[in-house]
């Protein structure tokens, strides 16, 4: 089962010149595992889809939204945020990866010894 | 700032979770971004070329004048330049290449494949052009006419390929699926 080129509608990703944009490199990652999932057969792509879009929704109709749209872009708008929430959501949801498993894996790579892929300090404030 | 960090290490998880359970592999994750953009660069080029096919009116408006022709698509990129579409037909073969360095119909194709950029290509295409379509697998009979086209800062070339036998009474989308990138340089016929 292949992912479908989504070129336009809620779900389409960003794109310029008919290839897709990404801000930084783990949006790309992401993008990847999800139409690899479907690909694999590990989920369907429409039921993905489906979260994608619900995810959208409901930034749409957030009050952040409408404080922040102007024009005809809405900066606080960020396509891959709600990507990696609908695959995280769908994930917990199939059983394939725990919330509690998630958060475990996240907490062992924030501790890190230095050196690794990050910024300095860890007393960034959370806001 | 360090909002920008929390994705970035939450995207990493999942990826070694789902590495770790052998759903996917890391070069599975490489390969989509890659074929996504092999596939969808050259989509908008598809979609004219399958109009032109099913639409005798639109063909016309394209061939004579392809920047006007494209503006109803409302493709972004901000194509500026002035869009040129060659026809292949039975007897005459189009070819398109940037001698001076890679000018290419990014909005139509997206990012022109290495080759195109070759300094190779770019020479012997002009020189010996039947020859180089041979090493792409395309054998012309020898009185079908070669064209070749170079492309400028100010005109990109887009050739309209033939349309395969088999094709006729597919759908829009269905014949834009059939549209390759190559054939649109002129260096695939469809088949």
């Amino acid at each position: 089962m292949t992912a479908p080129y989504e070129l336009a509608g809620p779900a389409a990703p960003p794109m310029v010149n008919g290839e897709l944009t990404f801000d930084a490199p783990w949006q790309g990652r992401v993008f990847g595992i999800a139409c690899g999932l479907a690909e694999h057969g590990v989920f369907e792509w429409d039921t993905f889809r489906a979260r994608l879009i619900t995810e959208i929704g409901a930034f749409d109709r957030s009050p952040e939204r409408d404080a922040d749209a102007t024009g005809l872009s809405t900066p606080h708008f960020h396509y891959y945020d709600h990507f990696l929430r609908a695959l995280e959501t769908l994930l917990a949801e199939r059983l394939i990866i725990a919330p509690g498993e998630l958060t475990q894996r996240i907490r062992a790579f924030v501790e890190r010894p230095h050196g690794h892929d990050h910024h300095h300090d860890h007393d960034h404030d959370h806001a | 700032m360090s909002d920008d960090r929390a994705p970035a290490i939450r995207a990493e998880a999942i990826e070694s979770l789902l590495i770790e359970k052998g759903l996917i592999s890391a070069a599975d994750i490489d390969a989509v971004v890659e074929r996504y953009n092999d596939r969808t660069g050259p989509l908008n080029g598809a979609r004219v070329v399958a109009r032109a096919w099913r639409d005798p009116a639109f063909k016309r408006t394209l061939l004579d004048d392809g920047t006007k022709a494209i503006a109803q698509f409302a493709f972004e990129g901000g194509q500026t330049e002035k869009l040129v579409v060659v026809e292949n037909t039975p007897n005459v073969h189009n070819v398109v290449v940037c001698t001076l360095c890679s000018c290419y119909p990014w909005a139509m194709l997206g990012l022109p494949p290495r080759w195109y950029k070759d300094p190779a290509y770019r020479s012997r295409i002009v020189r010996e052009p039947r020859r180089v379509l041979e090493e792409f697998g395309v054998r012309l009979e020898n009185d079908v006419q070669v064209r070749v086209w170079d492309s400028s800062a100010e005109v990109r070339y887009l050739v309209l390929p033939q349309q395969p036998a088999d094709s006729d009474g597919k759908s829009e989308d269905e014949l834009a699926l059939r549209v390759t990138r190559d054939s649109m340089i002129g260096v695939e016929i469809l088949r």
